[in-house]
């Protein structure tokens, strides 16, 4: 299984990313830099990484949508490719409408840094098929813009495709509608949320929850 | 040469903390007066062609990248220069 | 139009740059003729305070700066120390006070922009960020604002960049009303081989730009930090740059593939001073000159004179020297990263600094009369009378009535008080590598690849500096050291931010003189040498200076990552040891300040013999496993030490009884003393370890908190929760208060 880290300018946690796939659990990952997106293509599964493309210009996650890997990114997941984005990843993935939604700044003002108490919402999906329904998990999370925002007749239409993956079940959903933390795109192949999946893989930095998302992912695709 | 500004909002139905929470700074500061604060940007933009050359290219810049209208609106004033 | 070489001295034009006329009579001296006004201005900026350390250099020379470790001391960007393996640390601390306290979210963000370029000009990838903060009591309106905003700067920068701040601290006094101190300190790793420097060497090679453009930005900022700030109502705010943490992040990435490549000779930020301190420092440490063609430094402003360029402080900006002909492909490499790099002059063999601008040569200095030659002034130094009178105090214990609420007080108390609403700001954890985030002693973070880790802490007491500064010096060396130890790391090296008031008056330079003289002392008791440091004066506002605070950042290493060592109680049942023994030490104290308003008296003793001695033990002690947890003891005493051991645990409890007088037992500041918890099973070895140590509870499960003095007397018992209801809510609750 070959994992593709999509990188742009500013997009500073893909080295986490690259650790926690390549160092944690084995896998080839590859960095591919956003004007090497036409490659994406040889990839089985594309991550969109945390940080702040472009700075956070304009709005998180806008001025990578304007590039032209996302035309690429576009078609890999036409394809039924899995695609996953977290923190700014996600925002990006929203920005380019692969994901309904909209991430704006926390209603708190401020950049916030925790560790969120999360529940599973859809344990059936492809990057989520290792947790129980309604489980618990403890997954970090760090950004500013982390307040999630569907209206009303989108999130009707994600509750009847089961497109809601977690819900945050703490304090820390900063506005966010329904407390969404995390989303699927309705064929379930794209996956977005502000926790950041891949800071909870060893013990040794304090959390371990997110290593069942890594692992559905590779018992999907092996 | 023309000058555009562009006024971006955040959609009625989106809620503004920050908005809210100058409106309470304003209040604290005796300005009571103050019924509502909506905080938006203003992306001034000066390109070549005339104001009816500009108003659909403009429109497009909008709905492609400056404004996201899942929670945003916006609109522009176009000034001849 | 510029004024020409005759009125700069006729009128006395250098003395707006911050000139004497002494110093204007030096250059004149240097060159062998009057200066025009672009040289008048090298001259002033790099002979300022900020650049030449003038008066600080005769002090600074007796810290002790070597040791089998140090691969770099203080005079480049960064210090350098080795950690085994081929790699080294590299680390700086510098301070933004100035412009913090004029806007502060800009000053606060571009100083931990402006330490990062120290750390990655050295060729080392920064790894973790650590700041120091000095506020007013958050009483006042301005001083939340200062404080909110410089919290918020350095967040926007650090986690905009991408690099965890793991660690710091921050102490809230009103010396530093409206004069806030905001310390920044990067640490970087590399291999040894990968080492650079700032120097401009063989005649012919290219120097080169890159990074941001210049405006006409913080011209003459190092001047500006090296002066006092008056308070007036709604002045005009100088025009000051906002960071870039997206082009920092681009350049730094950019720099750190170059410095891999053999087309680089050296390479140096554009921080204080600009283009002028970068260029004559690296012509004059190779023993070489440069050359600048100013028409080619890249400009944002249109019209900008040879002066302006060469004073502004626009961040973001490096200045490197390539190896003649390779410089396409260095353009190409920045070009990779969306970084603008040009070609802007040549090393030359006459070691001036020469500059041309419009087809004219505007300044042409000698590189060393710049960055070598600055005065060195030994200032006079007069033991102040509050000194005297201090000392000869008897020293009595505070009057405390009722010992619960005092504690519940003392645990508000900003500068005890959690610093949950700073850090959780910060993104503490990324790059994935934070073994312990800000909250413990010390952070740590994994060195990458190994079972090691490096610990990192800044500390400084400004209330003992001021009591007694060579005490207060010896105190933050050790206090600092006793963090690393408590989180499992051997103390390696140190960097300082010395921050003092105006070094003109003698009073205020006796202090720095005496708490110099203390961390010396300290500095080879603890065995951790000075590898780097900066030196920020005359930080006063309408002539009152603050407390002198000597800031110490110190890094250490931890051997095996299984060693890693919190604050935190573990588990119900660990015995529970104080080491050392409390003694009447009040002078400056939290609990003095509380009741008192103001502080008095001798500052806590230190017996640096004591203290290194238990460091030791300690150290020993938790690398053979012996330790569950373990804390030093600094402000509030050992009550507030004994509540951080419970507070945040699941449902952990103290139950203790402690000897002699209960409000010394409680509340004293004694020095060189640490809380730990130890498992029944290694009693026995601990004792043995560690002699110093007596034991006097154990941790419980009742989350309750009960403390016994002599004769079984109860004097503090409630539940952990409204406690730490206290202690967490504090900073909120004043930040929220309204005037």
């Amino acid at each position: 299984m070959k994992f593709a880290i999509l990188v742009f300018p500013g997009s500073g946690c893909d080295v986490d990313m690259h650790r926690a796939l390549n160092g944690v659990f084995g896998k080839e990952a590859t960095l591919v830099w956003h004007t090497d997106a036409a490659q994406l293509a040889d990839y089985d599964a594309v991550v969109v990484p945390g940080g702040a493309a472009y700075g956070d210009y304009l709005r998180p996650g806008a001025l990578a949508k304007g590039s032209d890997a996302m035309t690429h990114l576009q078609a890999f997941a036409k394809s039924g490719k899995l695609v996953l984005g977290v923190g700014n990843g996600f925002q990006i993935l929203t920005e380019a409408g692969l994901l309904p939604g909209a991430l704006l700044q926390n209603k708190s003002l401020k950049f916030q840094t925790g560790a969120a108490k999360l529940t599973v919402e859809n344990a059936i999906s492809q990057f989520t098929a290792e947790y129980n329904k309604g489980e618990e998990i403890t997954i970090p999370f760090a950004h500013q813009y982390g307040n999630y925002y569907v209206d009303q007749e989108t999130l009707k239409e994600m509750k009847e495709n089961d497109q809601i993956a977690f819900t945050y079940a703490d304090e820390f959903d900063q506005g966010s509608t329904e407390k969404i933390a995390g989303v699927l795109n309705k064929e379930g192949n794209v996956l977005g949320m502000m926790p950041l999946p891949e800071r909870a893989v060893e013990e040794i930095l304090g959390h371990v929850d997110g290593q069942r998302l890594f692992k559905s992912i590779l018992k999907k695709v092996e | 040469m023309t000058k555009v500004n562009v006024y971006v909002t955040l959609r009625e139905s989106v809620v503004d903390p920050q908005g809210s929470a100058a409106e309470t700074a304003l209040h604290n500061l005796g300005y009571e007066e103050v019924k509502s604060v909506r905080i938006g940007k203003l992306i001034e933009l000066e390109l070549e062609g005339t104001s009816a050359e500009v108003e659909a290219r403009v429109d497009g810049m909008c709905k492609e990248l400056l404004v996201n209208r899942v929670i945003e609106d916006y609109r522009f004033e176009i000034e001849e220069a | 139009m510029e004024p020409n070489a005759q009125q700069v001295k006729e009128e006395k034009l250098y003395r707006q740059m911050g000139m004497t006329d002494e110093e204007f009579d030096r250059a004149v001296n240097s060159l062998g003729r009057l200066p025009n006004y672009t040289e008048t201005g090298l001259f002033s900026a790099l002979w300022s305070e900020h650049c030449s350390y003038k008066s600080s250099k005769p002090v600074l020379k007796k810290f002790p700066t070597s040791g089998e470790r140090v691969l770099q001391g203080p005079g480049e960007g960064a210090g350098i120390v080795d950690i085994g393996d081929n790699q080294a640390a590299v680390f700086k601390m510098e301070s933004h006070n100035s412009p913090s306290a004029i806007e502060p979210f800009i000053g606060a963000a571009t100083g931990a922009g402006g330490v990062l370029r120290d750390v990655f000009s050295m060729g080392a990838r920064p790894v973790a960020l650590v700041n120091s903060l000095r506020f007013g009591d958050l009483s006042a309106a301005r001083d939340r604002f200062l404080f909110r905003e410089a919290v918020a700067g350095i967040a926007s920068y650090g986690n905009g960049i991408g690099i965890p701040t793991i660690a710091g601290e921050a102490q809230f006094d009103n010396c530093y009303s409206t004069r806030p101190l905001v310390n920044a300190m990067a640490v970087g790793l590399l291999n040894h081989e990968d080492i650079q420097k700032g120097r401009a060497a063989g005649v012919g090679n290219t120097v080169m730009y890159a990074g941001a453009k210049t405006g006409r930005d913080g011209i003459h900022g190092a001047t500006m930090s090296s002066s006092e700030l008056t308070v007036e109502e709604d002045t005009e705010f100088p025009v000051m740059q906002a960071g870039d943490p997206f082009l920092e992040k681009l350049v730094m990435d950019a720099c750190l593939e170059l410095a891999k490549s053999d087309a680089l000779v050296g390479m140096q930020d554009m921080g204080a001073a600009g283009l002028t301190s970068a260029a004559a420092e690296m012509a004059s440490s190779a023993g070489y000159g440069v050359e600048l063609n100013l028409d080619l430094v890249p400009q944002r402003e249109e019209g900008m004179t040879a002066y302006e360029m060469m004073l502004s402080e626009s961040q973001e900006r490096m200045l490197f020297v390539v190896k003649k002909g390779r410089e396409q492909e260095v353009i190409d490499l920045f070009t990779k990263y969306g970084v603008e790099a040009v070609a802007v002059g040549h090393v030359t063999d006459d070691k001036m600094l020469r500059l041309v601008h419009k087809g004219e040569v505007v300044a042409e200095v000698s590189a060393d009369a710049l960055a070598e030659d600055a005065p060195v002034y030994y200032k006079e130094s007069k033991e102040p009378d509050y000194f005297k009178e201090f000392q000869a105090m008897e020293m009595t214990e505070p009057v405390v009535n009722d010992y619960k609420e005092t504690l519940k007080a003392l645990l508000a108390r900003p500068t005890i008080a959690s610093k949950k609403w700073i850090y959780e700001q910060f993104d503490t954890h990324a790059r994935r590598n934070t073994v312990v985030a800000p909250g413990s002693s010390a952070g740590v973070i994994r060195v990458e690849g190994t079972n090691k880790g490096l610990a990192m802490t800044s500390d400084c007491n400004s209330r003992y500096v001021y009591l007694d500064p060579e005490t207060g010096g010896k105190i933050a060396v050790a206090e600092a050291a006793r963090n690393l130890i408590c989180s499992g790391a051997e103390p390696l090296a140190l960097t300082d931010c010395l921050n003092f008031g105006n070094p003109d008056k003698p009073e205020v330079f006796w202090q720095f003189e005496k708490a110099a003289d203390g961390i010396s002392a300290a500095c080879l008791a603890v065995g951790s040498p000075v590898i780097s440091g900066n030196v920020s004066m005359s930080n006063e506002v309408n002539g009152v200076a603050i407390q002198p605070t000597p800031t110490i950042g110190m890094v250490g290493l931890v051997h095996d990552l299984s060693h890693v060592m919190t604050t935190n109680a573990k588990s119900a049942g660990d015995s529970i040891y104080v080491i050392g023994e409390a003694d009447l030490s009040f002078g400056g104290s939290e609990l003095q300040q509380m009741t008192e308003g103001k502080i008095t008296g001798q500052a806590p003793a230190i017996d640096l013999e004591v203290e290194a001695a238990r460091q030791k033990a300690l150290l020993s002690a938790i690398q053979n496993d012996l330790v569950a947890s373990a804390t030093d003891l600094s402000e509030g005493g050992f009550a507030v030490a004994l509540c951080e051991k419970v507070f945040g645990t699941e449902n952990l409890g103290a139950d203790v009884t402690i000897a002699g007088s209960a409000v010394t037992a409680l509340f004293s500041e004694t020095q060189s003393r640490f809380l730990v918890t130890v498992k029944e099973e290694n009693i026995a070895a601990f004792e043995a370890a560690v002699q110093d140590a007596v034991k006097i509870g154990v941790v419980t499960d009742d989350a309750k908190l009960s403390v016994r003095g002599e004769e079984n007397a109860v004097l503090i018992e409630g539940t952990v929760e409204e406690f730490q209801k206290e202690w967490e809510g504090a900073l909120q609750c004043l930040l929220n208060s309204e005037d």
